[in-house]
């Protein structure tokens, strides 16, 4: 019973494979999976815009939507008309072509990231060895749109939003993908269902494999977790959409739905990130113990999802907005060189074969870094008293 | 130590969060449609007219003096004055307004109409709930949107209320006392004139007599008579009435 419940989807896609002929097969396959995925976190953007205002209105000791629906959750679904039915205004002196192209080449790759994703048990769109580099490659291509954005339409706050998302998304995709590669070290393995596979709790064992549950992996997940919220425009990292510096930054000249579009990239974005952030560090589908394997995978998959969006909203709600300067001395002197220092403690890690001599040597090492590293991030600075060259008590008037 | 502070930030928003779900108190935010603040006495919106009574044809306090049409900064008050004349809550024969627009898109609710009209007849009013489909016609008050009853103006200012009501009271007393006593000298001087004719004229001309007969006509009327009812009105609405006896003679 339990396993059927798990594969009832993969159950559900083979029999209607079965009923269509042989040569459409594979793109049935595709089509349903692909539209599934799409219709789900289409549903999920939007479940999500409306929670976070609710959430970040409640942290604030606002009340937050609660109009439109039970509790306003169909906020989403008037926003979504609005922006349909709104007027689409391009600035005359736009690139035309590439102002049209820029929100498709942003949400597409983030769409196509979706596909290696393993959302439960044997249920994965693209099953290919180098899921893990396909994620990053197609995600990093956002990039490119970004800067189409930011360019082509011939504002100088678009302008200068896409030059800070260019900088910050070079800059903190280093630490992104550094911060994955102990994964990979271990798992042997650059696809994402046998990275999965191999945090499963193996036969006898109560406890699973999670990577979360190493020195390690809680540093590299929580700097893969910083990285995701840069990588997502998010705050404390939104500088390249600082409503009160460049009004929306890089999307500035967007209205109606090509604004909704990039909207609903950030957010998949978001989604990807927090998809592969669960599929590297927290075990994808699999249950933490193994007394609680029966409850199904994609279960587990969604709720641990479920779990770094509201992680992802509760951090939104409480930082304020990063300086320029702060945002790449966080990245190019605290995260590298503590993502870098990671890849030799897991391969001490995995000379010692963990367990508690693993521990007893990766945990001090890791700490001691996080400790000086920080120091030298933010304790170095002293406030002191501010000396006018040319004004004040010491100049003769 | 880095990340303290985050910690920090994250247990205070995440107690808000859960608080505001246990602690009414917490969420300060008014629904408005449904709840409202009461409004302040001192709040004010557009100007109203003020009348008296249940009907505004009749209460209308405004006089049509215009003033404060030409006070008006942004000179949104239009005023068409009536040809006739009507009495006033003293009883004077006074003109009221054929025609009082106010366009309040151009209004900025300065008050300097209210401060300059000398018979209380615009005040301010509290209605903010004036959006409108058509922003040209349906922002130009005209006479009858304008006018509210004393009761509205009571509810919404009580103290100056109050206090305008008090002073016009008093003005309506002391008018009525002074009709009395004008009509009580008036009566005292016509008797005294009746008895001096009487008395000095013992030849009793056949003219004089007539007079002496039409006199007691109009003392008697005001004794009797409402605050309303004066000489003064009387004359107003009656214009047959001052045949006054010399310039019949
Ligand atoms: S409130 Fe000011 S602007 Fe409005 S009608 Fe009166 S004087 Fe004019
Ligand atoms: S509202 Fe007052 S100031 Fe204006 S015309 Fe009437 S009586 Fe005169």
């Amino acid at each position: 019973m339990a396993a059927n419940v798990d594969q009832i989807f993969v159950h559900l896609m083979q029999m209607m494979v079965d009923r269509v002929p042989d040569a459409v097969a594979p793109w049935v396959r595709a089509a349903v999976g692909v539209g599934a995925v799409l219709g789900l976190f289409g549903l999920l953007f939007g479940l999500t815009t409306v929670c976070e205002r609710k959430g970040i209105a409640r942290m604030q000791n606002r009340l937050g939507p609660n109009r439109v629906g039970p509790f306003g959750f169909l906020q989403f679904a008037a926003d979504g008309i609005k922006s349909l039915t709104k007027e689409d205004v391009v600035p005359r002196s736009a690139d035309r072509v590439v102002h049209y192209l820029a929100p498709l080449a942003l949400l597409t790759p983030v769409v196509l990231t979706f596909l290696v994703l393993p959302f439960g048990r044997n249920m994965v769109l693209m099953h290919v060895d180098t899921g893990l580099l396909f994620f990053f490659a197609a995600g990093a291509s956002t990039e490119l749109a970004v800067f189409m954005a930011g360019w082509s339409s011939r504002n100088k706050y678009s302008l200068l939003g896409a030059m800070r998302a260019i900088a910050q998304m070079i800059s903190y995709e280093l630490p992104f993908i550094l911060s994955t590669v102990g994964v990979v070290m271990i798992a042997g393995t650059l696809s994402t269902v046998g990275i999965v596979e191999s945090q499963a709790a193996r036969p006898g064992e109560w406890l699973a494999r999670w990577n979360l549950f190493t020195p390690w992996g809680l540093a590299a997940f929580l700097l893969f977790l910083i990285a995701a919220f840069a990588e997502a425009n998010r705050s404390p990292f939104d500088l390249p959409e600082g409503e009160s510096e460049i009004v929306a930054g890089y999307f500035i000249e967007y209205s109606g739905f090509k604004f909704a579009l990039f909207f609903m990239a950030e957010y998949l974005g978001m989604f990807a990130s927090s998809g592969m952030a669960v599929t590297l560090f927290l075990g994808g589908w699999t249950a933490p113990v193994a007394a609680l394997d029966w409850i199904p995978s994609w279960l587990w998959f969604f709720g641990k999802l479920l779990a770094l969006i509201a992680l992802f909203i509760w951090v939104r709600g409480t930082t304020p907005r990063l300086r320029m300067d702060q945002l790449m001395d966080f990245a190019w002197k605290f995260m590298l060189p503590l993502a870098l220092l990671i890849l030799p403690v897991v391969a001490v890690w995995h000379y010692l074969g963990g367990g508690w001599r693993g521990w007893l040597f990766c945990t001090p090492v890791l700490a001691a870094a996080y400790v000086l590293l920080g120091r030298a991030l933010v304790g170095r600075r002293r406030i002191q008293r501010r000396v006018y060259r040319y004004a004040g008590e010491g100049v003769a008037s | 130590m880095l990340g303290v502070g985050i910690i920090k930030g994250l247990a205070e928003t995440g107690r808000n969060f859960i608080g505001s779900y246990f602690d009414r108190d917490r969420l300060v935010t008014v629904e408005y449609p449904e709840q409202r603040v009461p409004l302040r006495e001192n709040f004010r919106q557009f100007p109203f007219l003020v009348h008296d009574g249940q009907d505004a044809a009749i209460g209308l306090r405004c006089v049509a003096c215009q003033i404060c049409e030409k006070e008006c900064p942004p000179q949104c008050i239009y005023i068409e004055k009536s040809k006739d004349k009507k009495p006033d809550h003293l009883g004077k024969p006074q003109f009221f307004p054929a025609v009082f627009n106010i366009d309040i898109s151009v209004c900025m609710s300065c008050q300097i109409c209210v401060e300059v009209c000398p018979f209380d007849a615009i005040k301010m009013d509290q209605d903010f709930e004036l959006s409108t489909a058509d922003r040209f016609g349906g922002l130009l008050l005209g006479k009858t949107q304008l006018a509210r009853p004393n009761t509205h103006f009571q509810r919404i200012h009580p103290r100056e209320a109050a206090e305008i009501d008090t002073r016009r009271a008093d003005e309506r007393q002391k008018a009525e006392a002074k009709a009395k006593a004008d009509a009580e000298a008036k009566a005292k001087a016509a008797a005294a004139a009746a008895a001096g004719t009487a008395a000095a004229t013992t030849t009793a001309a056949v003219d004089a007599a007539k007079p002496v007969g039409a006199r007691p006509a109009p003392t008697t009327v005001p004794g009797p008579a409402s605050a309303r009812a004066l000489p003064g009105a009387g004359a107003g609405t009656v214009p047959a009435a001052p045949s006054e006896p010399g310039g019949q003679v």
